[in-house]
């Protein structure tokens, strides 16, 4: 007879308490990590809001130059002063905001259509500024917005993967939205390589 | 799972740090006490040795993390710009920054037609780029946004912390080592004819010395290569996380390869730093064990697989 392992009296009870302590410390590290992910996620769209700040604060610039060169298409301008003021009171979720931001780049498309009519405007040299700061501003906001959307991505993954899923709903984590626009290349700004 | 395997990748570089530091204290005060033993002849004076080596290490090991950095731009004659130096590289480099949620780097110029860059520094927020102007002026801007984002990941990572300290220590100890071998021959053979005969025991120890002190600095160079293979791939899957356009980098990448010309201020030390192996010529960029770079045809294939 091999000597059977002798267990301690209260054996039951102690695995009971370890299970116990690892699953409160994984709860506790899940928690932490998905709560780091949606404060990425705050910051990352304060990011995007900076850059998107930016274009708006290059507007009122470029309308004033354009009205100074051909003072009779205010239709025009004044399309673009709407969706400007619409975007910057926008507030909502990314994607109305996404909505007020797409209609912004296609007024300022149809500007700078536009300003083809105009060669003496064409060839000034503060248009021509304002043209290659619209398209780096561009860059910027494309480059924050894929900040923005990789850390989406991982916190909505986070909410929505087996077993983090369960912490998600206990502690009321919900899914971000992504925040897709247009790419203004084409018309808006130009592509000038900066 | 994207940001697990980012983060274990930082929690692994710091860990590889620490575990480099011991590592190199270890062999710092092992040799010192094997070298004093050697040369002083007995066990007091290799203890004696081995707290200097300790010392010198501890302070190497601080100088390396502080300053590390800024001796390795010193060693490639790199001169720091500002953006109006460069409107466009600092317009790349901001947006790449963007992308990244890093703060934004000091940008370093190196005079030289080679084309390379390299990252250096302790954390994102101690960071430094350098390129070289050969890179800077035959680059696309597509193309330079690629090796700049691959720069940033390696940032992003904390492959900067490690291959900078790595670069400086593995450096530091190959140096000491060259000064050891030489200077055994002259004071050992000084010594030889004073006191012959009383030596027997110690020349085990002579032998030991010796063999170490030619085996370390290839062992350290051996980790030194394996360990930064891999993190040239992940700072290329990194940049295109950070840029969206794997064509930029593999466009890069094959420039970088046919570009014949060696880079004069790089050495054995500082060249696992570089984006591309900048001392070895084209033929010569093939797989083996003591490569610091993946071959760069490898690298532009799993770049290429990317693109959907």
């Amino acid at each position: 007879m091999s000597p059977a392992i002798v267990l301690p009296e209260n054996f039951g009870l102690l695995v009971v308490c370890i299970v116990v302590i690892l699953a409160a410390a994984w709860v506790a590290a899940t928690y932490n990590v998905m709560v780091r992910l949606r404060q990425q996620c705050g910051e990352s769209w304060s990011g995007v809001e900076t850059e998107l700040r930016r274009r708006y604060d290059l507007i009122p610039n470029l309308v004033e130059m354009v009205r100074g060169y051909a003072q009779h298409e205010r239709e025009v301008l004044q399309q673009v002063i709407e969706a400007r003021s619409r975007a910057v009171a926008s507030t909502g979720t990314p994607q109305s905001q996404a909505k007020d931001e797409n209609a912004l780049i296609g007024s300022l498309r149809r500007l700078f259509a536009l300003s083809e009519n105009y060669p003496d405007l064409k060839a000034s040299a503060n248009f021509l500024a304002l043209q290659k700061e619209l398209s780096n501003t561009e860059d910027r906001i494309q480059a924050a917005r894929r900040f923005y959307n990789a850390n989406v991505r991982d916190l909505n993954t986070r909410i929505e993967v087996f077993p983090s899923n369960l912490i998600a709903q206990v502690f009321k984590f919900t899914a971000r939205e992504f925040f897709e626009i247009e790419e203004a290349g084409s018309g808006a700004a130009p592509k000038v390589a900066l | 799972m994207a940001v697990e395997t980012f983060h274990t990748l930082i929690a692994r570089n710091k860990r590889n740090t620490w575990l480099l530091i011991v590592l190199f204290g270890m062999v710092f005060v092992g040799l010192g006490m094997l070298i004093g033993t050697a040369w002083i002849g007995d066990r007091r004076g290799g203890m004696g040795l081995a707290v200097i080596a300790g010392t010198v290490a501890l302070v190497l090991t601080l100088a390396s993390y502080y300053g590390g950095g800024a001796v390795l731009l010193g060693l490639s004659r790199a001169r720091r710009i500002v953006k109006s130096d460069d409107p466009q590289l600092f317009n790349v480099v901001e947006e790449l920054c963007l992308a990244g949620g890093l703060p934004m780097p000091q940008i370093y110029l190196i005079d030289d037609t080679a084309m390379n860059a390299f990252a250096t520094g302790r954390d994102p927020r101690h960071a430094t780029v350098a390129i070289t102007t050969g890179l800077r002026t035959r680059l696309t801007r597509d193309e330079l946004t690629g090796v700049i984002a691959h720069e940033l990941s390696h940032v992003r990572h904390y492959d900067i912390l490690f291959a900078t300290l790595i670069a400086v220590m593995v450096g530091v100890l190959v140096m000491l080592c060259d000064v050891f071998l030489r200077s055994r021959w002259w004071g050992g053979s000084r010594r030889d004819s004073r006191d012959r005969g009383s030596q027997g025991g110690a020349v085990i120890l002579v032998v030991v010395a010796i063999v170490l002190a030619i085996i370390t600095p290839i062992l350290a160079k051996i980790i030194q290569m394996a360990i930064s293979r891999q993190r040239e791939y992940l700072a290329d899957a990194g940049a295109v996380e950070l840029t969206r356009n794997p064509d930029g980098l593999a466009h890069a990448l094959a420039k970088l390869s046919d570009d014949p010309e060696v880079l004069e201020v790089a050495n054995r030390a500082t060249a696992p730093l570089y984006i591309v192996h900048p001392i070895k010529k084209t033929e010569e960029r093939s797989a083996s064990i003591f490569d610091t770079h993946p071959p760069i045809k490898d690298r532009i294939a799993r770049l290429m697989s990317l693109t959907t």
